[in-house]
C-alpha cells in the first residue's frame, strides 16, 4: 500500500518534470479580474539578469586628427570617423564579436584593407544594418538602440539565429509531418509548426487570421493558417520571457483597442526583422562559407526576436549602449 | 462493514465465477466462458474478469479499431524515420494530420491526408460497431439502452469534429489531427481562428454540463458513501422502498440547500448532464465557421462582452495607417 503510494507520487512527479518549479511572481498588468498577468520565476529572472549585462564602455575618443578615409584604404562605411574614433570602434567590435580571435577574425593582418576574409564583408554589412536599425527602426528600438553586442554577446555568431527547415517526410508514402508535430525549440516545445520564420519573418504581410466580421464569408483562412502564426507568437513570447497578456487582451487576441501598447512595439519589431532578413541578412548568402549556411537549404543565417532579446523583454534590460557609439547611430 | 469504507476494497468475497445468461446461437462467434480472478482488480471492483462477450460487432469493432490505431501509429513512427527511441520520446508530439485545404473534400494522395481519411473511416466504423454492440448487449440482457445513447452523445461530438463540420465547410482540412499535443494545439488554434470559443453559448453550456457532471458525480458519490452505514449503498432497493438512508440523505440536502434529488432522479440528473456535455458542445462546434466566424464579435453584437476601464491609452492598429 505504502509502496503503491510511493510509486504513484514518483510517477506524478515525473509527469511534472517539464514544469517550472515554484515560486512564481505574478504581477497584474491589465484591469482587475481579466486574468492579464505577468508571471515570472525569480530564479529564472536571476539567471537572465546575470546573462544579460552590457559590457564596459570604452573611453571616448577625441574627434581629432585625420579622417579614417584619408588614412586607410577601402573604408566604405566608417570613413567619416576620425582615426582615434575609428580605432575605438574597431576595438569595441573586436571585444563584442571576436574577443579571442582579435583583428584577424575579419582582417588579413598583412593587409588590413583587403576584403579577402569573408567576415570583413559581412561585418561591413552588419555595421550598415546596425545604423539602419538605430536610425530607421526607432519605432521598435526607440532611443535605446542596438550595437553589435546586442546580438553577438562576445561570440562570432550570435547564439540565436535561424535557418529554413525542410520537411523531410513530404516525399515519402507515409508519415508526412507538414513541418510540425515535433518538440521544436522555436515554438517552446509545442507541436506547432517548427519553422514559423520562413515567410513570416522574411516578407511583408499581415499575421491576421481571425475574422473582422462576426459572420462567415469574408475570411478564407483556416486553423492551419492560425497554427503557423500561433507558432511565431510562441517564439515571440519565449524570446521576450513574457506571457500572451504582455501584448494581448486574450479575450480578443486580434483587437487592437484593448491591447497593451507593447503590441504596437512588437508589430514594429516584426516589420524591422523582416527588413533586416530581406535586405541585410539573406543577400549575404553568397559571401558565407558553406559551414555557416543552413543545413537543409544552404540559406544564410537569419535573425528573429530572440537574436537580440535573448529571453528578456528589452535586450540587455534596456541598457542604452548605442548612445556611447555615435558612429553606429546612422549612416 | 467499516472495512468497506475505503476507496480500496479490503475484503474480497470469492465465489465460483458468475457466467450470466446463456449465449445466443445466431452469433458467428461462440461466447467463451473464460473467467479468471485478479486480486489487484478486486481492490478496485469485482475481482472476476470475464466472461467477455465478443460477438460479430465486437470483432468488427476491434478489427477496424486496431487498423485505425495501426495506421495512426505507423504514420507517427514513419515521421521519425522508424527510430524506435524517437517514437517513444516524441510520441506525445507526433500526429497524423488531415489533408491540406487544397484538396477540399476530394481524396488526396496517401501521404497528403489519404492515411488520415482511411484512419478516420476505420475509427468511425469501429466506434459505430461498438455502439451497436452496446445496444444489442443491453437488449439481450433485458436492459434499457441508456449506456448506448450516452455513448451516442460522445459519438455525435466526434463526428461533428471529424465529419459533419468538415462536410459543411467543404474541406477535410477543417478536421482534427490524430495526436496528443497536436489535437490540443489544434483546439487552441481553432478557438483563436474563430475569435474565442468562450463567447460561443453552446460552448458555455457544454462547460456547464461538464463541470456540473463532475459536481453531481461528487455529490452523489459522497451522499451514498455517507449513508452506506444505513444501507444506502443498496440504491436500487432504496429507490423502490425508501428507508432511513434515503430519508437522511434527502433531509441532509434539504437542510443544506433546500432541495433534494431522489434516489432515482439523481441518476437521471447525472445521465442528462453527462449526455448534454458533448451534445451541446457538438452544436457549438457545428455552428463555428459555418454560421458564426468570430464568436467574440458575435458576443459584442449580443451584449455578452463587458467593457472594462482603460488601463492604457488605446492602441491604434499600426497597419491601418495610424503609425508609420
Amino acid at each position: 500500500m505504502n509502496r503503491l503510494l510511493t510509486y504513484t507520487v514518483l510517477l506524478g512527479m515525473l509527469g511534472l518534470a517539464g514544469c517550472e518549479l515554484p515560486p512564481q511572481e505574478v504581477k497584474q498588468v491589465g484591469y482587475r479580474g481579466v486574468g492579464m498577468e505577468d508571471i515570472q520565476s525569480p530564479e529564472r529572472q536571476a539567471e537572465l539578469m546575470a546573462a544579460n549585462q552590457p559590457p564596459e564602455v570604452l573611453p571616448p575618443a577625441p574627434a581629432a586628427g585625420p579622417l579614417a578615409s584619408e588614412v586607410y584604404q577601402n573604408v566604405e562605411v566608417l570613413g567619416d570617423l576620425h582615426v582615434p574614433q575609428f580605432t575605438r570602434l574597431m576595438n569595441a567590435i573586436t571585444a563584442w564579436v571576436s574577443p579571442e580571435e582579435g583583428c584577424a577574425y575579419c582582417h588579413n593582418l598583412n593587409n588590413l584593407a583587403s576584403d579577402e576574409v569573408y567576415t570583413k564583408v559581412v561585418s561591413r554589412r552588419m555595421i550598415q544594418m546596425t545604423q539602419y536599425i538605430n536610425s530607421e527602426a526607432k519605432a521598435h528600438v526607440g532611443d535605446t538602440g542596438v550595437t553589435c553586442y546586442t546580438c553577438h554577446r562576445g561570440k562570432n555568431v550570435p547564439d540565436y539565429i535561424w535557418f529554413a527547415l525542410e520537411d523531410k517526410t513530404a516525399d515519402k508514402v507515409i508519415g508526412k509531418m507538414y513541418g510540425q508535430n515535433m518538440p521544436a525549440e522555436a515554438t517552446r516545445l509545442a507541436s506547432l509548426p517548427a519553422d514559423p520564420f520562413t515567410g513570416q519573418l522574411e516578407e511583408p504581410g499581415l499575421l491576421r487570421v481571425a475574422s473582422d466580421s462576426a459572420f462567415p464569408g469574408s475570411n478564407d483562412k483556416d486553423v492551419k493558417d492560425l497554427e503557423k502564426i500561433y507558432a511565431l507568437m510562441m517564439h515571440f513570447s519565449g524570446s521576450l520571457g513574457v506571457n500572451c497578456g504582455y501584448c494581448h487582451n486574450t479575450r480578443a487576441f486580434s483587437n487592437w483597442e484593448q491591447s497593451p501598447p507593447y503590441r504596437a512595439t512588437a508589430w514594429h519589431g516584426l516589420q524591422m526583422v523582416r527588413t533586416l532578413n530581406a535586405d541585410y541578412l539573406t543577400p549575404l548568402q553568397p559571401v558565407y562559407p558553406d559551414y555557416r549556411l543552413g543545413p537543409d537549404f544552404g540559406d544564410a543565417p537569419k535573425g528573429n526576436c530572440e537574436t537580440c532579446h535573448q529571453g528578456v523583454n528589452k535586450p540587455l534590460y534596456g541598457a542604452a549602449m548605442a548612445q556611447d557609439y555615435p558612429s553606429l547611430q546612422s549612416p | 462493514m467499516p472495512e468497506y469504507q475505503n476507496i480500496f476494497t479490503r475484503v474480497q468475497v470469492r465465489a465460483p465465477a458468475h457466467l450470466g445468461t446463456a449465449p445466443e446461437v445466431d452469433e458467428i462467434f461462440e461466447r467463451e466462458n473464460l473467467t479468471t480472478f485478479s486480486y489487484w482488480i478486486g481492490k478496485f471492483g469485482n475481482a472476476q474478469i470475464g466472461p467477455i462477450y465478443l460477438g460479430t460487432w465486437g470483432v468488427i469493432s476491434l478489427l477496424f479499431g486496431i487498423a485505425a490505431f495501426e495506421i495512426i501509429g505507423l504514420n507517427m513512427w514513419a515521421s521519425v524515420d522508424w527510430d524506435p527511441v524517437q517514437f517513444i520520446r516524441q510520441l506525445f508530439w507526433l500526429a497524423l494530420e488531415p489533408p491540406s485545404a487544397e484538396y477540399g473534400l476530394a481524396f488526396p494522395p496517401m501521404n497528403e491526408g489519404g492515411w488520415w481519411l482511411i484512419a478516420g473511416l476505420f475509427l468511425t466504423i469501429s466506434i459505430i460497431a461498438w455502439w451497436i454492440r452496446l445496444y444489442t448487449r443491453a437488449r439481450t440482457l433485458g436492459l434499457g439502452t441508456h449506456v448506448a445513447w450516452a455513448f451516442a452523445a460522445a459519438i455525435w461530438l466526434f463526428l461533428v469534429l471529424g465529419f459533419f463540420r468538415p462536410l459543411l465547410m467543404g474541406s477535410w482540412s477543417e478536421a482534427v489531427p490524430f495526436g496528443v499535443f497536436p489535437h490540443l494545439d489544434w483546439t487552441a488554434a481553432f478557438s483563436m481562428r474563430y475569435g474565442n470559443l468562450f463567447y460561443n453559448p453552446f460552448h458555455m453550456l457544454s462547460i456547464v454540463f461538464l463541470y456540473g457532471s463532475v459536481l453531481l458525480f461528487a455529490m452523489h458519490g459522497a451522499t451514498i458513501l455517507a449513508v452506506s452505514r444505513y444501507g444506502g449503498d443498496r440504491e436500487l432497493e432504496q429507490i423502490t422502498d425508501r428507508g432511513t438512508a434515503s430519508e437522511r440523505a434527502a433531509l441532509f440536502w434539504r437542510w443544506t440547500m433546500g432541495f433534494n434529488a431522489t434516489m432515482e432522479s439523481i441518476h437521471r440528473w447525472a445521465w442528462w448532464f453527462a449526455v448534454l456535455t458533448p451534445l451541446t458542445g457538438g452544436i457549438g462546434i457545428l455552428l463555428t465557421g459555418t454560421v458564426v466566424d468570430n464568436w467574440y464579435l458575435w458576443g459584442v453584437n449580443h451584449g455578452l462582452v463587458p467593457t472594462y476601464p482603460e488601463v492604457w491609452p488605446p492602441v491604434a492598429d499600426p497597419a491601418s495607417g495610424g503609425a508609420p
